[in-house]
């Protein structure tokens, strides 16, 4: 019964969305539990390099089509509170992620089409966020 | 007989004068010459698209201070606009702009924001508004209008390969490669002569793009050389700088030197403080604007009249989707005050911002 589960639950990991590019394949590489300098550097390299891909994005205006870009509003990404999130949004009626937020202010102020959820352009957004406001404790459901 | 058209029109008209103070308690002073209102609309970015289009959303922003300043009653004897009309310097925005402030009843003094310049260095905004530093007088009050976004020569004349470039790197308040705005010294001398044909006890009303003030380099709410302007206006009994380019209430006391900023007509900006990455600190007298809600897309932008009197300004500044807010000056004080606001235990939620 067990171990059925778990073969499950691997098969639902492999045919979603998250498939294991090539050079994470465990055949060959080191235990899953062995990491060294330079992988560390590499993954914060791997990072940073979609964080200044998001900066990128948010100071162009090419999520929109009106020219407007997030930064306009956003200086250094402030006042968009991803520490927050999930949140209540009053005027969605439900507790929200902050991928919605990004959508709402791209169909807005940007007349522009949202983003799907796992969007590289939505992720490298949500890095430099992220990135902007390291440091800033969680606060899950603050307005 | 009111056909449909006529009957939304003026139910619009209506629904807007209700938004407005349309008229205001006149006070009594010593020198009535010196007691009149003016309005102050300021950063409306005007932002071309293509062709004939324009980002609706600024477009909206300044044509609803422009509609309401024009409702005011009694009348203001004049307007400033105090700067950012465009948004990428260019022909087309500043066209358009004028166009649009065209539609004010009123005489209009305009003063330069680095929006307006960094493209042509001002050419094309001198052909359609004049002078970029002259001042005036007014029924017992000095007027001076500055541009105080020039910077250095070196990043201004050397540093990009084209003046578009240039326009854009100063457009980003955010961007590393933008350099501090500054009066200059040519500008300094200009004003020295200029106040010094001014008595002391003359008020003094400084509109100026730029703060005349230190208060976060990161996004140029900045004047390099902000301690020596401060030092010119020092010996006169009563300075009011008026300025723009932060998009949010700011007001502070220095001295002699009263400071009152202006909402933007285009979006606000978050306080620096809420810049998680560096410390900074607004001056301590501000009580800050509520924070914006982005479903409202005029929340948090506005204009604001002016009643000055006794040689202090007072400030009404008109938000849209939000309390309006009057800063006034407090002769017991000696400084600007939020009439609501001001006392720490009166502070609402909404004016935590972080
Ligand atoms: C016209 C100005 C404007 C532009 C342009 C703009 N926003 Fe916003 N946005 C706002 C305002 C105002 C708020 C509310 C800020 C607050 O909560 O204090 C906001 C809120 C947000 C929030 C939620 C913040 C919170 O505290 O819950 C996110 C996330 C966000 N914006 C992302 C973006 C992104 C991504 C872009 C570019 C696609 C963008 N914004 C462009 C004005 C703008
Ligand atoms: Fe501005
Ligand atoms: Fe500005």
């Amino acid at each position: 019964m067990r171990a059925r589960t778990i073969v499950l639950a691997v098969a639902v990991a492999v045919g979603g969305a998250l498939q294991l590019p090539v050079e994470y394949s465990p055949v060959g590489a080191a235990k899953a539990d062995e990491f060294t300098k330079a992988d560390l550097d590499r993954w914060a390299a791997e990072f940073e390099a979609v964080a200044t891909e998001g900066r990128r994005l948010w100071t162009s205006p090419e999520l929109g089509t009106n020219g407007v870009a997030c930064g306009q509003c956003h200086p250094n990404g402030a006042n968009t509170h991803p520490e927050t999130y999930p949140k209540f949004q009053k005027q969605a009626g439900r507790v929200v992620a902050i991928w919605e937020m990004v959508n709402w202010c791209i169909r807005n102020p940007l007349e522009g089409k949202a983003l799907a959820a796992d969007d590289p352009k939505m992720i490298a957004i949500q890095a430099y966020l992220a990135k902007e406001r390291r440091g800033v404790k969680l606060e899950p459901g603050k307005h | 007989m009111t056909n449909r058209r006529d009957f939304l029109q003026s139910a619009g008209l209506a629904a807007l004068a209700g938004a407005v103070p349309l008229t205001y308690v006149r006070l009594a002073f010593a020198k009535p010459e010196q007691d009149f209102n003016f309005a102050y609309i300021s950063d409306s970015h005007i932002q071309h698209i293509k062709g004939t289009q324009f980002v609706r959303n600024w477009d909206r922003g300044l044509i609803r201070a422009v509609a309401e300043t024009n409702l005011l009653d009694p009348k203001p004897d004049f307007v400033i606009y105090g700067g950012d009309l465009a948004q990428l310097g260019t022909k087309e925005e500043l066209d358009h702009g004028a166009e649009l402030l065209s539609k004010l009843k009123y005489k209009t003094y305009m003063a330069m924001g680095e929006h307006d310049y960094y493209l042509d260095l001002g050419e094309y905004w001198s052909k359609l508004f004049g002078k970029h530093w002259y001042s005036f007088d007014h029924k017992g009050v000095h007027f001076v209008v500055l541009n105080s976004i020039l910077t250095f020569d070196d990043w201004t004349f050397k540093r990009w390969p084209t003046a578009k470039q240039r326009m854009a790197e100063m457009a980003g308040i955010d961007n590393p490669n933008g350099s501090p705005f500054m009066v200059g010294a040519k500008q300094r001398e200009w004003l020295k002569n200029d106040l010094a044909k001014v008595a002391k006890s003359t008020p003094i009303v400084v509109v100026s793009h730029s703060p005349l003030q230190k208060i976060y380099k990161g996004w140029n709410f900045w004047t390099e050389d902000a301690e020596e302007m401060q030092a010119l206006l020092k010996p006169f009994d009563s300075v009011n700088v008026l300025y723009g380019h932060v998009h949010q209430i700011q007001y502070n006391q220095i001295g002699s030197i009263a400071f009152n900023s202006a909402m933007a007509t285009a979006w606000p900006w978050p306080y620096p403080a809420t810049y998680a990455q560096v410390d900074s600190h607004l001056p301590v007298l501000t009580v800050p604007m509520n924070r914006a809600d982005p479903f409202f897309e005029r929340d948090a932008t506005g204009w604001q009249f002016i009643n000055l009197h006794s040689g202090r300004n007072d400030l009404h500044y008109n938000l849209y989707n939000n309390q309006s807010r009057v800063i006034a000056f407090n002769p017991k004080t000696g400084r600007p005050e939020d009439m609501k606001f001001q006392d720490a235990s009166a502070r609402i939620e909404p004016q935590t911002h972080y």
